[in-house]
């Protein structure tokens, strides 16, 4: 007989791994990027390929000169490269989104010791460094393509985004798109932001397949609702929350880069906290600060809060019995 | 009784795979030639050893006494004579004085062995025979059963809870036992609740296995202040600590026994051993043993004599199915692994698993991606993340201001992580040396 394994219990093991999680969300993310190429063709294809495959191929290398095992087969590098691709305009330079998943890989994420160890999500800090360096690439927004050749309109480069236009910015005295086409995806925004039905449904497989919970996007949007609702342009109470949800990054953000595990608090009472946090400076930005969009650094700041949250959320134990009785 | 199905907060979902053995009704293995009789079963004393090689010895005959009150005899489980006393390997400590007997195939009854009463015998009669008969926990861990009857005088115990939950995957000896021998069950809870001067008793099954539900009910229709209570079937369900909660409400106090809550719980295997040696007057001697995976033959549920080799057992079962891989006793999530087949049945094997290559996992551990999962699973509500992470740096100071001691080791922590972290098994390393840490100082004091 060949010896026995000898190994301390349990010695059974739930079906989920890392890779299969990563996987999962590789999946979710596969209807938004389809309704991208769709409405902004082929060149979204182009994105998200670069970014994916430079994302892949930085951690390779990285890891390499490292000396650390090289684990991209754990589809973590391939969820960052396609996130930052959902998060830049289609019409940056093929060279930006290459630029972009390296930052994302070697700078947030290896540099602080890579899978688990990242205090921000590398896809939105890498954003927000390129917005820092190159901002007019990541500010010019296209109308989704089939809406110019219908209208046969000559200047597929426009400034405005729903938002923008909804917080009266200026030079954008442009009409409000209506909200089927910002629901369905048919509307001026980062690529994989636009359409929250894909979106949507690709949250309600992560949700099913456990890979996130709901405590964090709920709390993030109904919270973002609320607030934008209260705080309306005409006074109190008149704010248009419908569109503020549907419009922007709030359901990708809320949904698929909030929830980023080592990011984000690990006790569920804490996952509230960052929800309704990422809730409050998200409609905050949205209405009184300097930009029309807010999910970025609401939730970059919230990222770098998740330790301390974690620390003043921990759970009450079973049984557990107070110092002072 | 009632539709409410009682529960606790967090805890996973592991396959059952109880299916190949739920059915089969429970059989009498024949004794063997040899058997290995540790005399020490568990935690606490060991036993002295009563006979020498050379003696004959009875069936039933008392043959190890306990050194300490935290102890409890053990018996010989065949008549024959005694070979020698010597080391064999020993299914929970990898290796324990044993009384080897040559079985002389007669059942030749020890003249001690007389039945009794439950009703004619008084409180501090019935606990002498508990411990008289050598009775343990028969869930696992094998607790002398007499000393969680001996509670201090200061603690009011108001509840007797029978643990017939067996949410360990695989394991089905306490389905059987509860399905064929109700009457047992309810008798040795009777017995308790009487040692313990207690009114009210509940027996708590997990609601997969509703033909025990039905039998047990059945069996306390007529019994006052008995109740049975059906439980979520998720593990650890029947986890000392959560079964409690699920059933009355009551949460242990950390670093508390049962008995700070005016709880005793015992193993329906338990209460079952106590009234056969009530009503035949033969001590623990045999006990229910699922033996299933994929790698034995033909699964069954044996009623096996104590001190019989995992061998036998298997090979009472069509034998080993190709080459397995792990053998546990117990259940795959808080078994023990065994390094051979020649470790003898005690008191507390609830189960011999021989699993094959393809129901074995080798965990590759990777980097902790801070999922949370098992934050949420941790019934004590843990942090095993942060516990594990501290342990492994052998910071021991920080896993122990994050209650690394009311760690149960259920393992649910270690079965949900992604990452194959090796979660519950850091944290059994911070305990070991935390509780080491303390016994130092408490001695230096």
């Amino acid at each position: 007989m060949e010896p026995l394994i000898v190994s301390s219990s349990p010695h059974v093991y739930s079906e989920d791994t890392t890779a299969r999680i990563m996987r999962d969300v590789v999946l979710a993310l596969l209807p938004a990027a389809a309704v991208a190429v769709y409405f902004f063709g082929g060149r979204a294809a182009l994105i998200m390929a670069i970014s994916v495959l430079s994302a892949v191929m930085t951690e390779a290398v990285v890891q390499k000169l490292m000396k650390k095992p090289v684990t991209v087969n754990d589809w973590s590098a391939a969820v960052t490269g396609l996130m930052l691709a959902f998060n830049l305009p289609p019409t940056v330079p093929l060279w930006l989104p290459a630029v972009g998943s390296a930052i994302a890989i070697a700078l947030v994420k290896q540099a602080f010791g890579g899978l688990g160890h990242n205090f921000m999500n590398p896809a939105l800090a890498a954003r927000a460094i390129l917005l820092a360096a190159w901002p007019v690439y990541m500010t010019t927004w296209a109308d989704p393509i089939r809406v110019a050749m219908s209208a046969a309109a000559a200047d597929a480069i426009s400034s405005a985004t729903p938002l923008a236009i909804l917080k009266g910015m200026e030079g954008t005295e442009a009409q409000l798109p209506p909200l089927w086409a910002i629901i369905l995806g048919n509307t001026r925004g980062c690529l994989g932001e636009t359409s929250d039905v894909a979106l949507l449904l690709g949250a309600v497989y992560l949700l099913w397949r456990r890979v996130i919970n709901w405590r964090i996007p709920f709390s993030f949007i109904g919270t973002v609702a609320l607030l934008t609702w209260i705080l309306g342009p005409q006074g109190l109470f008149t704010g248009n929350a419908i569109y503020h949800i549907f419009s922007g990054g709030l359901i990708l953000g809320a949904f698929y880069m909030a929830t980023d595990y080592s990011s984000s608090p690990v006790t569920p009472k804490g996952q509230i906290i960052m929800g309704i946090g990422c809730g409050i400076i998200t409609s905050i930005i949205r209405v009184y600060g300097g930009y029309p969009e807010g999910v970025t650094y609401s939730i970059l700041l919230m990222n770098v809060a998740a330790p301390l949250i974690d620390r003043f959320t921990m759970p009450r134990i079973y049984g557990e019995v107070r110092a002072d009785v | 009784m009632g539709l409410k199905v009682f529960g606790f907060k967090g805890g996973v979902h592991p396959f059952h795979r109880k299916e190949s053995t739920q059915d089969k009704a429970v059989e009498r293995m024949q004794a063997p030639k040899l058997v290995y009789i540790p005399l020490q079963q568990h935690i606490g004393a060991p036993c002295e050893p009563l006979v020498k090689p050379g003696d004959h010895v009875k069936l039933g005959q008392k043959i190890g006494q306990p050194k300490g009150f935290v102890g409890a005899p053990v018996h010989a489980s065949v008549s024959g004579v005694v070979k020698e006393i010597k080391q064999v390997p020993h299914p929970a400590m990898g290796q324990g004085l044993a009384v080897v007997i040559e079985n002389d195939g007669k059942d030749e009854l020890d003249e001690f062995i007389v039945p009794k009463d439950i009703e004619s015998l008084s409180a501090e009669e019935l606990k002498d025979l508990i411990l008289e008969a050598g009775i343990v926990g028969m869930g696992g861990a094998a607790f002398p059963t007499h000393v969680k009857l001996s509670p201090p005088k200061d603690k009011n115990i108001d509840v007797v809870i029978l643990n017939g939950a067996e949410c360990e995957p695989y394991l089905t000896a306490d389905h059987r036992l509860m399905v064929e021998n109700p009457r047992d069950v309810v008798d040795g809870l009777k017995a308790i609740m009487k040692v313990l001067g207690v009114k009210r008793g509940y027996i708590a099954i997990e609601n997969n296995k509703p033909d025990a539900v039905c039998v047990i009910a059945n069996a306390v229709k007529s019994v006052p202040g008995v109740e049975v209570i059906q439980l979520k079937t998720k593990y650890p369900q029947g986890a000392e600590k959560q079964l409690i909660y699920a059933v009355t409400g009551r949460q242990v106090p950390s670093g508390g026994l049962p008995m700070d809550v005016g709880v005793v719980v015992n193993n329906v295997g338990t209460a079952a051993a106590i009234a056969r040696a009530i009503k035949t007057g033969m001590p623990l001697i045999e006990r229910i043993v699922t033996v299933t995976g994929g790698g034995v033959a033909q699964p069954k549920n044996l009623l096996v004599r104590i001190g019989t080799p995992f061998k036998d057992v298997v090979e009472a079962c069509g034998g080993l199915l190709g080459q397995p891989a792990k053998v546990i006793s117990g259940g795959p999530m808080m078994g023990i692994a065994q390094y051979t087949l020649d470790v003898p049945v005690i008191k507390g094997t609830s189960g011999i698993l021989v699993l094959t290559k393809q129901e074995v996992e080798m965990p590759e551990p990777g980097p902790c991606i801070r999922c949370g999962k098992c934050v949420e699973a941790c019934p004590m509500r843990l942090m095993p993340l942060f516990i594990s992470a501290y342990a492994l740096k052998g910071d021991y100071d920080r896993s122990e201001k994050l209650h690394a001691m009311d760690c149960i080791e259920c393992g649910c922590c270690s079965y949900i992580c992604p990452a194959r972290r090796p979660l519950v098994q850091s944290i059994r390393t911070a305990k070991r040396v935390i509780t080491e840490r303390r016994r130092r100082t408490a001695s230096a004091k």
